[in-house]
């Protein structure tokens, strides 16, 4: 089958919240948002706790506050020119949502209601802050329910299920992509003046995940086989609170709330790790120190679980500050947050790396931040960096609304003043050529075919085990050997389903593809980073080392499929680091 | 626990009929049906197609007709479905493939009653002030995944696909019982009509079939009345 041809101003990669906020910001263009998925199935929608600015809601914050506790939490590593943006425009922010028609919970006199969260501080870390602006426990449904319902006012144009396959690049310009549409397995060129990609993370890569099965890290996958680098894989964030051996995530607004966590003996643990913020230190520093208490056989009954208890805040406050993670504690647990304590454990939630860009969410490719013109990256995909090396609660709600809508206005700017280019000769060819060596098997023959489901468990076991809160050369050495092995296996992998139609045996195989990817990258970058900062915790190397580290990794794909890294320095303005203590 | 799982499949290509097959998995009693799914698709049978995405009952993307019941597979656990579990697409859309169903005319309703706040006038500086009160009042309404459990599970849908259908209209009450909203005789007007809310006869289907617990009938009977007295 031929693939067939469009042709638009500005094609965004992605339905979420990055991607409908640049549709929003891109009115009056010619535009097409691509979504693998139905764009209210996005993961924005399974955000739970809140999305932070500085309103001063409930008593006084700043933005200078969020902004210092954005750059402590993410260890020094974030750029500040760009946090600075994140958390003066948060406010307008969660202002034009509350406009748009978000229903926000509210205080008695009417505003948006806010509450702690970990990380969230008063002057520059002296007591928590109510800073999390929250909807109950879905804030992200609602933010994704919003901005949905704003792109059906504004007629946006939506091509559902379209899986992307290739970036296209044409004379030092992105031209374009390549997709897949999954209904009825036929190809499709975009040819755009610019293209956004607004895929989210890459969570899949690690066993137990709070991440929806669809998080492959596709954008990420396809942006590094095209070139361009990616930034900082090496810190992949472990969110505390993952319900046990599910991984699905228990808000951090449950310890906002007042939530406490307990060992295997009772104790209140945090009050040895984080004696001031407790239960609401930011995500990093608590993970580290559950897994510190579970492999000191401090888990509940030896297992490989603590407690969070909610019970001291009664019924009311549960069930209605918290509906959410209260049905699902109900649902998949058998148990009532009412009555008894929740086995949690720490769960893969958030890449902080992703594809670079600047605070216009251009994407930039080398050391010197050179521009790759018409190429825009936004959301958990992207590094502009503002999570440097741990993100703090709420800022992912706050990074893809922010910068989405920069990323919007910035190729509404550019599609204005610029021409179609040129698209690649055959620009289907090679999409085509890997498409058809999925559907038919490597070269290995019958008895050499391995599966993609045995390939991913095995890929998401390694993850788990050796490059996840805490990692050290010798392990992270074993998993970049087992990668380089699975990826030649991957060569020989093969599907079942020969057919076109809705084809999800497909999907699963090219995703599975990109997986490996973006896992090797995370690997080789936390194998290379000789030192501890943020999510990124080396046993053999426990002391931050701004002398040597305090720096941004660049992952360029080799020729030969290998990976080699660069640096390039943080942008340090109002803060210098400190210690990292809470 | 072993369970057996017959699933309902269509090919979407070629002639074939729809048809029965028949699977046999090892699941612990705590799985999501979602689960012993993947343990079909990913370890017997790659052939398998249905849409999933979020597995814990926020994405929407996995509801299908469940031992007669319409569900989100990963919202319902092994346990509570027993040793033998009938799976089947939704009802009333045409079947892409197996559990994938089209569900174009499913948003082209949702759509249809202007999902989208139209308030009066510019917007303030801060936010717009609404009461804990005021925001209680379509609190229920908010919920909805638009999974299509409510309508698919709908005699007056199943039988005239021109109604307007419970999602739709959760959607509309959403928005009518929203204090900064201003397009209630709009939204009213556009559900009056021969396909609106008036097709509802309280079966009560849908309320059993949301996996959000939205209280669907009791939001189409305030609808219906807000008709009746001409305001909300």
């Amino acid at each position: 089958m031929p693939a067939s041809y469009h042709q638009f101003e500005a094609v965004i990669v992605g339905a979420g919240g990055a991607g409908l906020m640049a549709a929003l910001n891109l009115q009056g263009r010619d535009v097409a948002v691509l979504s693998k998925l139905h764009p209210v199935r996005s993961h924005t929608g399974a955000a739970q706790g809140g999305i932070g600015a500085a309103l001063g809601n409930m008593e006084e914050d700043h933005w200078e506050w969020h902004m210092f506790d954005t750059v402590k939490g993410s260890d020094y590593l974030a750029d500040q020119d760009a946090v600075e943006i994140l958390a003066r425009e948060a406010i307008e922010t969660v202002l034009e949502l509350e406009h748009r028609g978000l229903p926000f919970s509210r205080t008695p006199d009417g505003k948006i209601a806010q509450r702690p969260f970990g990380g969230h501080t008063r002057e520059y870390g002296k007591a928590a802050v109510r800073r999390a602006c929250y909807a109950a426990d879905r804030t992200g449904h609602m933010i994704l329910q919003t901005l949905y319902q704003q792109c059906i006012r504004n007629q946006v144009k939506f091509f559902n299920e379209y899986l992307v396959l290739e970036l296209l690049v044409e004379g030092g310009r992105v031209a374009g992509v390549v997709a897949l549409s999954v209904a009825d397995g036929s190809l499709h060129v975009f040819h755009a003046k610019a293209v956004l990609f607004a895929t989210g993370g890459c969570g899949r890569i690690y066993q137990i995940t709070s991440n929806a099965h669809a998080l492959t890290g596709d954008g990420m996958a396809v942006a590094w086989r095209a070139g361009v680098p990616l930034e900082d894989m090496e810190f992949f964030q472990f969110h505390p609170t993952g319900i046990y051996k599910m991984g699905i995530l228990i808000t951090e607004g449950a310890r906002g709330e007042g939530g406490k966590l307990f060992n295997g003996r009772g104790e209140r643990f945090m009050e040895k790790y984080a004696p001031t913020l407790l239960d609401l230190a930011p995500r990093d520093i608590i993970s580290r120190a559950i897994y510190r208490e579970l492999r000191q056989g401090h888990g509940i009954e030896g297992k490989w679980y603590v407690h969070l208890d909610l019970r001291h805040l009664g019924r009311a406050v549960i069930e209605t500050k918290l509906p959410d993670i209260t049905d699902f504690v109900r649902t998949y647990l058998g148990i009532d947050p009412v009555e008894a304590p929740i086995p949690v454990q720490p769960t893969a939630h958030y890449a902080m790396g992703g594809i670079p860009t600047d605070v216009w969410g251009r994407v930039v490719f080398d050391e010197k931040n050179k521009v790759l013109p018409g190429f825009y990256a936004a959301g958990e995909c992207a590094c502009v960096s503002v999570h440097g090396a741990n993100r703090l609660g709420t800022n992912s709600l706050v990074d893809i609304l922010v910068f989405g809508r920069r990323a919007g206005r910035d190729m509404a700017r550019f599609v204005a003043e610029n021409d179609f280019p040129p698209l690649p000769r055959q620009p289907e060819e090679s999409a085509l050529r890997w498409l058809s060596r999925l559907r038919e098997g490597g070269n290995g023959g019958a008895a050499r075919r391995v599966s993609v489901g045995e390939l991913r468990d095995t890929l998401q076991g390694e993850m788990m085990d050796k490059a996840s809160v805490f990692r050290d050369g010798k392990l992270l050495t074993e998993v970049g050997e087992k990668l380089q092995e699975l990826k030649e296996r991957y060569q020989e992998a093969t599907i079942q389903d020969r057919g076109r139609v809705f084809n999800t045996d497909l999907v699963e195989a090219i995703e599975l593809g990109f997986l490996l990817d973006v896992a090797h990258t995370v690997a080789v970058g936390a194998l290379t980073r000789q030192e501890s900062r943020g999510a990124h915790s080396r046993e053999d190397f426990p002391q931050r080392d701004d002398k040597n580290w305090l720096k941004h990794s660049l992952a360029y794909r080799t020729p030969s499929g290998g990976i080699e890294l660069k640096y390039k320095p943080v942008t340090i303005t109002r803060f210098q680091p400190q210690e990292r203590k809470y | 626990m072993r369970v057996k799982l017959r699933i309902k499949r269509f090919d979407g290509e070629g002639d074939r009929e729809p048809y029965w097959a028949e699977y046999e998995v090892e699941a612990e009693p705590t799985d999501r049906l979602l689960d012993a799914l993947h343990a079909v698709k990913w370890y017997q049978d790659g052939t398998l197609s249905f849409r999933r995405s979020c597995a814990h009952g926020v994405c929407g993307s996995d509801a299908m007709l469940i031992n007669g019941r319409n569900r989100l597979a990963c919202k319902v656990l092994v346990k509570d479905l027993g040793e033998r579990i009938t799976v089947e697409p939704l009802r009333g859309y045409p079947v892409i493939k197996d559990l994938v169903v089209d569900q174009t005319a499913f948003f082209q309703k949702y759509e249809s009653v202007k999902p989208y706040l139209s308030p009066e006038g510019e917007p303030p500086a801060r936010e717009r002030l609404q009461t804990p009160e005021q925001r209680e009042r379509f609190d229920d309404t908010t919920k909805c995944i638009l999974c299509a459990a409510c309508t698919t599970s709908c005699p007056s849908f199943w039988s005239n696909p021109d109604y307007v259908g419970p999602a739709a209209i959760v959607n509309a009450h959403r928005f009518l019982f929203d204090s900064r909203d201003a397009a209630t005789a709009e939204r009213l007007a556009g559900l009056n009509g021969t396909d609106g809310v008036w097709r509802c006869r309280t079966v009560f289907n849908c309320v059993e079939a949301c996996p959000r617990g939205i209280d669907i009938t009791r939001a189409i009977g305030e609808v219906k009345k807000a008709l009746l007295l001409g305001r909300t």
